[in-house]
């Protein structure tokens, strides 16, 4: 990648040093009449309850279920056995030694405590995140395949190939993406869900219909980016592997997809960073993603300014990652 | 070896144009042929009918060694195989470098071991004198360069005959001579060739025979020296007098 910083500047550096602190000073200014707004409508800012939305440490109690005396109580290491006995049975918990509640010879009723420990849990947020990950992952892994088979079915010949990517690509660009996980969801996914289960089968989480109605919008501008991807690519390409003899398939595979893959690349990072900014919407399908599981933070903590924040933050951290790996490919693909 | 037999060729887009009419004509193994023609008359169309790159019409018939190309039931990839093509624009593949070029094919239609395919490359880039470029990429040859590999590229599949369409003519003048040199080295061996070409000097020293067409038909067939001694059509005649 170039680097801009190193184009020639057009004004003389301590014009341009001006400008740059221009620049803070307006930022600077956004963030601080944002700041003062919060103060003058006297909203509370609690960042601090934000940490525990991802990792929280859980007090696990282990309660007995039997009843009887504790016979036996031994320590190793920071693990310790306990032992209880009536008359007819006789059951032993292996706990972490932390928090023992009980000594040897208690006398012991059904549902007291016999020890605690605390444990880390991942909050609602981490699940949220690895969520829309997921699905986001899923839904790219799958717009790929549907894309390079549509890419090629749109430049085919037959016109039953070619038709159906045509009316494939011109249906799912032509209405919006919520419309469609509607349609996944409420019409398909019911349908699905409904047939499955007169088969005695398990209904499929809405989760699935998310990712289905994420691939399949995806897949339809993927195949535009393979069509003009492969259309790119000079017919003298094509007609020098086929004169060699390759087939149709392996004048594709060696040929003119590692070509067009490279023109593809930046288009194609584009479409999936919308994607993964796209799969926000699978909330109103109950799939609890990263800002759905902000929402409900929200309700239940009331503090909106801040998980709304660092939602945001997590999407630009995914969006900024994917194209920072995506400008290492096209750098790698360049140099070969 | 090659056996034209009425083939004519007609383009529908952008609007119908008869390229080939009617053409029949015979090549024999180990001749060398040279095309000429001006512009449009259906030279790159003829030879491109011969490894269907294009299809010619339904009704003619083109026996490679034997096998009809236009039959439905043939494997046109077999026959390709058979039939090496070089271009006027190279059509090197940018991705790879000289010597994956040359092997891609051998490995992926000959299914040969990549030993096998490695050190055939490398000899046939010996033979047109460029197996210091085995590693560049072919952006970074000359011209000429690039349709030596070409070349190679094309002789690397064993084949039994050799179309070239203008091999030469996007080339800079001081680079048309080491690649017609190859060339004609590759006549003398013996290859059977089919060269479509504006240099008449190539002609006049290799070509066993020349074919002049004009209009999609064939208009003339002789020697080289009938044709730069004596041609019989006028319209031979003024187009040998607008090139020569
Ligand atoms: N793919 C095509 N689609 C439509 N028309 C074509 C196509 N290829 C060739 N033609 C037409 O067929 C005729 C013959 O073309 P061809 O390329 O065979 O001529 P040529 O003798 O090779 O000419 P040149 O010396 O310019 O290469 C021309 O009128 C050309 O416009
Ligand atoms: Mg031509």
């Amino acid at each position: 990648m170039k680097n801009t910083s190193n184009t020639r500047r057009s004004m003389p550096p301590w014009k341009y040093n001006l400008w740059v602190g221009v620049f803070f000073a307006i930022l600077f200014s956004v963030v601080m009449l944002i700041y003062i707004a919060t103060i003058r409508i006297e909203y509370t800012w609690s960042w601090y309850k934000v940490p525990s939305t991802f990792l929280s440490r859980e007090v696990i109690e282990i309660s007995a279920e039997v009843e009887g005396r504790v016979t036996q109580l031994e320590r190793k290491n920071d693990q310790a056995v306990i032992t209880i006995k009536n008359e007819t049975e006789s059951k032993s918990y292996t706990v972490p030694a932390e928090d023992i509640r009980v000594n040897e010879g208690d006398l012991i009723y059904y549902g007291d405590t016999l020890a605690t420990y605390r444990k880390w849990r991942a909050g609602i947020m981490v699940q949220g995140l690895w969520i829309t990950l997921k699905s986001s992952i899923f839904a790219i892994i799958l717009g790929i395949i549907i894309g390079i088979i549509g890419g090629i079915a749109r430049i085919s010949d037959n016109p039953a190939l070619k038709w159906s990517a045509i009316t494939y690509v011109e249906l799912i660009r032509g209405s919006p993406l919520l419309v469609q996980i509607f349609i996944w969801y409420f019409v398909l996914g019911t349908m699905i869900n409904q047939l499955l289960e007169s088969y005695g089968l398990k209904e499929i989480p809405s989760l699935w219909y998310g990712v289905a109605s994420l691939a399949c919008f995806t897949g339809a501008y993927v195949t535009e980016i393979v069509r003009a991807g492969i259309q790119s690519i000079h017919r003298g390409q094509t007609e020098a592997a086929r004169s060699l003899g390759m087939s149709y398939g392996q004048c594709m595979r060696y040929v003119i997809l590692p070509q067009a893959m490279r023109r593809i690349l930046p288009p194609l990072a584009g479409q999936f960073i919308s994607l993964i900014k796209d799969s926000s919407l699978l909330g109103i399908i109950a799939v609890r993603d990263l800002l759905k599981a902000s929402r409900e933070v929200v309700t239940t903590q009331l503090n909106p300014f801040e998980m709304f924040f660092t939602a945001a933050a997590l999407y630009l951290v995914i969006t900024f990652s994917l194209s920072m790996f995506v400008q290492y490919l096209e750098r790698k693909t360049a140099t070969t | 070896m090659i056996d034209v037999r009425n083939i004519s060729k007609t383009f529908y887009v952008p609007h119908e144009v008869k390229a080939l009419v009617d053409v029949t004509t015979e090549i024999a193994a180990g001749e060398v042929v040279v095309v000429i023609g001006p512009s449009g008359s259906g030279k790159s169309t003829f030879l491109r009918c011969l490894n269907h790159l294009e299809v010619a019409d339904a009704g003619g018939h083109i026996l490679i060694d034997g096998i009809d190309i236009l039959d439905r039931k043939t494997n046109i990839n077999k026959v390709r195989a058979e039939v090496g093509m070089v271009f006027q624009s190279f059509n090197l593949f940018p991705h790879k470098t000289v010597l994956e070029n040359i092997t891609l094919a051998q490995q992926v239609v000959r299914k040969r071991p990549k030993e096998e395919a490695h050190s055939k490359a490398m000899s046939l880039l010996e033979k047109v004198g460029i197996s210091d470029k085995a590693d560049a990429y072919p952006d970074n040859l000359s011209g000429g360069q690039q349709q030596r590999v070409a070349i190679a590229r094309a002789l690397a599949m064993d084949p039994k005959i050799m179309l070239f369409d203008e091999p030469t003519s996007a080339l800079d003048p001081e680079m048309i001579g080491e690649v017609l040199d190859v060339m004609k080295t590759l006549a003398r061996e013996g290859m059977t060739m089919v060269v479509v070409t504006h240099e008449m000097g190539f002609a006049r020293e290799v070509a066993d025979r020349v074919i002049f067409m004009d209009d999609g038909a064939i208009v003339e067939v002789g020697t080289p020296e009938h044709f730069f001694t004596n041609p019989d059509h006028d319209r031979t005649k003024l187009f040998l007098s607008q090139i020569l």
